[in-house]
């Protein structure tokens, strides 16, 4: 069954007067539990497509359906309420609140939907106990190390359990080991059936990846799900 | 999201910045604390003065001959208006509701007894004035209940003019020179103090047919009733209205009731009070241009926060809230720290300056934080405005 199907997605920007297409007749479908990589040049549109499936932009033509729902159509409201229950992102600057210890930035989805503060605290818990981070709960971020910041990431994107994760050069500001580390944190999480999609320019991160997809100026020039030849 | 979270949330930036959030709420406190001390002592001047003006009583009402379109007392000046007789005061006693009348034919004479002479405040009263002013006699007697048209030249002197002429002396029996007529003290009444500058002890009581011989007048310059407590002024004062246009065929007096005087001056005190109260809002209004700085820089600085909830499932309006949240905590906890300032000032002036009258009432204070509260509000909506319409996408590159 295909969680994303995207057809005839165009994104157009206005830059002063000239017109950018950022993505062009672009067709996608991925399945549930599939783990993509999405690889490609500066430029080539892959942020693009990760911020539409994100529903963080809207596209300027096609269709996007999520869990056979077109999510294009939405309202705002009803759009943050996909994202709020349906998708986790995990960005490459983590994107803590500086303020917030770790428990707090991993209960932040939560109190965004409004669950009552003991069921946060139970799950809080719950995911601080998975993601090895029980004594770093009350750390702010700058007192943690970046794959700890990352963990903490991780844990907030999926402490909603949501069906998909996005994840934006997950490793980029990481040195090898705890990049490796996050990495098998993320795929783990795809062996429980989370559908997992990282954009990157690490190739050997991209190769780790069930299916690759490559980006060239706006459209998927390469898809190794339907590889040619 | 949940109301608590949310006011936890914006809290927990406020206290983020200890600095910054204690100076920008610091404007919010001074403006608030101008606004206390300032209305406060507005409230007490009003106080004050209104007690002045029911230490005789309140339900007092005064017949002034002439008409005169406004209310106001009568200005005691010699008029060419009809003027109003012992005999209109006579009449008025047997309304019902009417506790007492006193005539009141005023003038300033010479008086001479015990070998010293002094200027001072004679008043032509009939018996029934310690009832109308709430005066009580000190010694002796007030002037006895004689026939208004024959009554003995007995005279009352005020507390102030029995000191000035006989001293410690005893003064009751003995003779007192007015103008050129002679008059036997037969009491002295108790003091009582000043009524806005005015010297009410500085006087002596006559009766009123004596003053008009003594100040060579035809009729009285004013007559004063005491209505029943409880009885509405307003309907006494028809009464009174009534009865005296029937004795003289048109309206030629002025009725002025001390609630409707009260009531004026009331109103011109609020305003005075309302009036140093907006001066004080001046600076309150600086302490909300603060907040909105402070509130555009937040939402300047915390750009890719706010992507990051959006990209959590915020909506807007989640964002909205914990922008102005923000606001209104910083402008609440100001207005707070303002309202113990104001108040404790209030108090300090009220210990340093007793006879500056400072008084706090708690509508003021409600009020005030509740001003301090919509200009948070007020202050909080661009600022907030500008953070829920950031584009996710833009604000979560920024950083």
């Amino acid at each position: 069954m295909a969680l994303i199907e995207l057809k005839g997605i165009e994104r157009v920007f206005q830059l002063g007067d000239s017109t950018v297409h950022a993505l062009t007749a672009l067709n996608l479908s991925i399945g549930t539990g599939e783990y993509v990589a999405v690889m490609g040049p500066s430029g080539s549109g892959k942020s693009t497509l990760l911020n539409l499936l994100g529903l963080l932009d809207r596209p300027s033509a096609g269709s996007y359906q999520l869990e056979d729902r077109d999510v294009t159509t939405l309202s705002p409201d009803e759009q943050a309420q996909v994202r709020s229950q349906r998708i986790g992102f995990v960005f490459q600057s983590f994107h803590l609140v500086p303020r917030l210890t770790a428990a707090e930035n991993i209960a932040l989805p939560m109190m965004l939907a409004g669950i009552p503060s003991r069921e946060r605290n139970s799950r809080v818990e719950r995911a601080l106990a998975d993601f090895g981070l029980e004594q770093r709960a009350d750390h702010r971020p700058d007192q943690l190390s970046g794959g700890q910041r990352q963990r903490v990431a991780i844990a907030r994107a999926t402490i909603m359990q949501p069906a998909l994760i996005l994840a934006d050069e997950p490793t980029g500001n990481l040195d090898r080991h705890t990049g490796d580390e996050v990495v098998h944190l993320l795929e783990a999480l795809n062996a429980s059936g989370v559908t997992l999609v990282v954009v990157t320019h690490d190739p050997a991160l991209g190769a780790r990846a069930k299916r690759q997809l490559v980006m060239e100026d706006g459209s998927l020039k390469q898809d190794s799900a339907h590889a040619p030849g | 999201m949940l109301a608590a979270d949310t006011l936890q949330l914006a809290i927990r930036a406020v206290t983020a910045q200890r600095l910054r959030s204690f100076l920008t709420l610091l404007g919010i406190a001074v403006g608030i604390a101008a606004v206390i001390l300032l209305t406060s002592i507005g409230e007490g001047i009003h106080r004050f003065v209104l007690g002045e003006f029911t230490q005789f009583g309140t339900n007092v009402i005064a017949v002034a001959p002439g008409k005169t379109k406004t209310g106001g007392s009568p200005s005691g000046l010699p008029s060419s208006a009809r003027p109003l007789a012992l005999e209109d005061a006579k009449a008025l006693e047997r309304l019902p509701h009417v506790v007492a009348v006193t005539p009141n034919v005023r003038g300033n004479a010479e008086v001479e007894g015990n070998g010293r002479t002094r200027r001072t405040l004679i008043y032509g009263v009939n018996a029934k004035l310690p009832l109308v002013y709430r005066s009580t006699v000190q010694s002796g007697q007030f002037l006895p209940p004689d026939d208004e048209g024959s009554a003995r030249a007995f005279v009352v002197l005020g507390s102030k003019l029995k000191n000035e002429l006989f001293g410690s002396e005893n003064p009751l029996g003995q003779r007192l020179r007015i103008g050129g007529l002679r008059f036997r003290i037969i009491g002295v009444m108790a003091p009582k103090g000043q009524f806005l500058g005015i010297d009410l002890d500085d006087t002596a009581y006559v009766p009123a047919v004596r003053a008009q011989e003594l100040f060579n007048r035809e009729g009285v310059d004013e007559i004063n009733i005491a209505a029943e407590e409880g009885t509405p002024s307003a309907t006494v004062a028809k009464e009174i209205k009534e009865r005296l246009i029937a004795r003289h065929g048109r309206e030629d007096f002025t009725i002025v009731t001390q609630e409707e005087m009260l009531k004026t001056l009331s109103n011109i005190l609020n305003v005075l009070t309302m009036a140093v109260g907006a001066l004080g809002g001046i600076s309150l209004l600086v302490g909300g241009v603060g907040i909105v700085t402070i509130m555009t820089i937040a939402v300047t600085e915390r750009t890719g926060e706010i992507g990051l909830l959006v990209a959590l499932g915020a909506r807007r309006r989640t964002i909205l809230l914990l922008f102005l949240g923000e606001a209104v905590a910083l402008s609440a906890i100001g207005g707070l720290l303002g309202l113990l300032l104001g108040f404790g000032l209030a108090q300090i002036i009220h210990f340093a300056l007793p006879a500056l009258p400072v008084h706090t009432p708690l509508s003021f204070v409600l009020l005030a934080e509740g001003i301090a509260i919509s200009i948070g509000l007020l202050a909080g909506v661009l600022p907030a405005r500008r953070a829920a319409r950031l584009d996710p996408v833009e604000a979560l590159r920024s950083e």
